[in-house]
């Protein structure tokens, strides 16, 4: 029997400044996902395929859960539809308790086709159309208002309602955060939002429910969350001693990091990333502080995505080949690109082979298989020697991806989700021709495109490259 | 193809080139192709030794002789 072959390789040895996690690669063969072969996985469904662990979603939940019903009585988390909105996904959520938090018509319409019912669906986002609003309001859904233009559409359409829509408020505030998100929502600090909210009372024709911040995304510091959450609770304590107008819930959002790692950061996301708990925390400690009586503590309704799902979503993928740049760096080509993979613009995704491997790695640029210069999965990554044919497993992938991919160049991939007995089951078909040629239409004066000649009339007919005369 | 006479290598892959004073590790198989690159084994005879001894296609072979050759040029191992 043959040995085992490994491509040859000189590495120099180098006296400057050590790697700063040793010398160690990170890489470790990731074999299985949830028990189940990623050999097999990839027979079975193609390459590039994205899988995502049901176990995982779960556990992330309910450890979600915990850490704020452990701290403040009345929690509610609504699942974050644009982070993925694959039907599959959403419903483990909606089956753990999830409430559905949509930014557009077709999120809504998602979140029905899903089961939520319309009073558990909280119609988020600048963009909603006037039928969009209709909908909503005839459903009894909650609707985030962003801006005044959509404030006096809905006091319009308000007026030829039969009963008064439920409306919560989206405030921007200062709560140290840099570049501060202040293009959703009312401002707190310039009187925007006491102004919305008075119009909202003043009119009687909307039912005021909430107050709702989103204070950014990936925040890798618990602060801001303690200082948006007392702005809030002052602000529904004005409503309620001002207004007269109890505030049943305030809505903190998300933007709580997973532990990917972002670019250019110095340490892992694993070590800089804080924990649900610390978040939890904080929130929950700021609310319980605000003055509230316990009987009257406002439901607190978290809107959590990324950290929800990126780490039960992986993405296997196959060495397409290897080459050596010009000036000597080792290059992989994979066969997954930044138009599916689109968080790699922002995260230094962590990549393990799928088999065995020595000892032995080199620094390698990892690329997809698109025909453009941007389509760089890693700047640089220390991995073992892969050769063509070798599989790859890209870790925590279940956020965003899957909602911002592009059909370009290449079309998009299958989905599996792995039951909690690490079972696979299809939950999204990979793209083909046919699907991407549906929305097509061709002008009639451009005709038919002309069947493809065959072998014997091509030997007749001029050449490609003689004009016909 | 011939090493520089005075490239020092170890059977653990460890070589030294003491015109440069630069030192560089290898891993098993290039260890194994330095060794018969000393021995004055034509590459053609080295290549026919390797595929009949690892589980290896000669296109696979072909093309990561080739990367060995440019590794070694590229630290100036190479006559």
């Amino acid at each position: 029997m043959k040995q085992r072959y490994e491509r040859p390789l000189i590495k120099k040895l180098s006296a400057g400044p050590l790697n700063k996690f040793g010398a160690r690669t990170e890489a470790q063969p990731v074999p299985d996902i949830d028990g189940a072969p990623v050999k097999e996985l990839l027979r079975a469904f193609g390459s590039p395929l994205f899988v995502l662990s049901e176990k995982q979603l779960r556990r992330n939940y309910q450890l979600a859960v915990r850490a704020f019903r452990t701290r403040y009585p009345r929690v509610q988390f609504a699942w974050s539809y644009k982070t993925n909105y694959l039907n599959a996904v959403c419903r483990v959520f909606h089956q753990e308790g999830a409430w559905a938090e949509v930014v557009s018509g077709f999120e809504y319409e998602k979140a029905l086709l899903n089961g939520v019912p319309g009073p558990q669906i909280i119609f988020n986002g600048p963009g909603k159309s006037r039928a969009e609003l209709q909908r909503a309001c005839e459903l009894d859904s909650v609707i985030h208002l962003d801006h005044f233009d959509e404030l006096y559409e809905l006091l319009d359409l308000a007026a030829s309602l039969p009963r008064r829509p439920r409306v919560a408020v989206r405030v921007n505030l200062d709560a140290g955060v840099y570049p501060q998100w202040d293009r959703f929502g009312f401002n707190l600090e310039n009187g925007q939002a006491w102004n919305a909210i008075g119009r909202i009372v003043g009119s009687g024709r909307l039912e005021l429910v909430g107050l709702h911040c989103h204070l950014g995304t990936y925040l890798l510091t618990t602060k801001p969350y303690g200082v948006a959450a007392q702005k809030l609770a002052d602000l529904a304590w004005s409503c309620r001693t001002q207004l007269n107008t109890p505030i049943q819930y305030l809505d903190l959002g998300g933007g709580f990091p997973s532990t990917n790692t972002l670019k250019g950061a110095y340490l892992p996301g694993t070590d800089t990333a804080p924990g649900i708990d610390e978040f939890a925390e904080v929130i929950a400690d700021t609310l319980q502080r605000a003055g509230f009586r316990q009987d009257e503590l406002p439901l607190l309704i978290l809107e959590a995505g990324r950290l929800l799902v990126d780490d039960a979503g992986y993405l296997l993928g196959t060495v397409l080949a290897t080459k050596r740049l010009a000036d000597g760096r080792r290059a992989t080509i994979l066969d997954f690109g930044v138009n599916v993979l689109f968080t790699s613009f922002w995260y230094d995704h962590k990549i393990s082979p799928a088999g065995d491997f020595s000892q032995h790695t080199e620094d390698t640029v990892l690329f997809g298989p698109l025909c453009m210069n941007i389509d760089v999965l890693r700047d640089s990554v220390n991995l073992p020697l892969l050769n063509r044919g070798d599989q790859v497993v890209v870790h925590k992938v279940g956020a965003y991806n899957m909602t911002q991919w592009m059909q370009f160049i290449t079309l998009r991939p299958a989905v599996v989700l792995l039951d909690e007995q690490g079972r696979p089951h299809r939950i999204r078909q990979a793209e083909t021709l046919d699907y991407l040629q549906q929305l097509e239409e061709v002008p009639a004066h451009l005709g038919p495109h002309p069947p493809a000649p065959s072998p014997k009339e091509r030997g007749s007919q001029p050449s490609a490259t003689t004009t016909p005369g | 193809m011939k090493l520089k006479k005075n490239i020092a290598t170890s059977e653990t892959g460890f070589i030294f080139n003491p015109a440069t004073g630069d030192s560089f590790t290898a891993n098993a198989l290039a260890t194994e192709i330095l060794q018969l690159l000393k021995q004055d084994r034509s590459p053609a005879d080295i290549k026919t030794l390797l595929l009949n001894r690892y589980d290896v296609e000669p296109n696979q072979l072909e093309k990561d002789w080739d990367d060995l050759v440019a590794q070694l040029r590229d630290h100036q191992l190479l006559d």
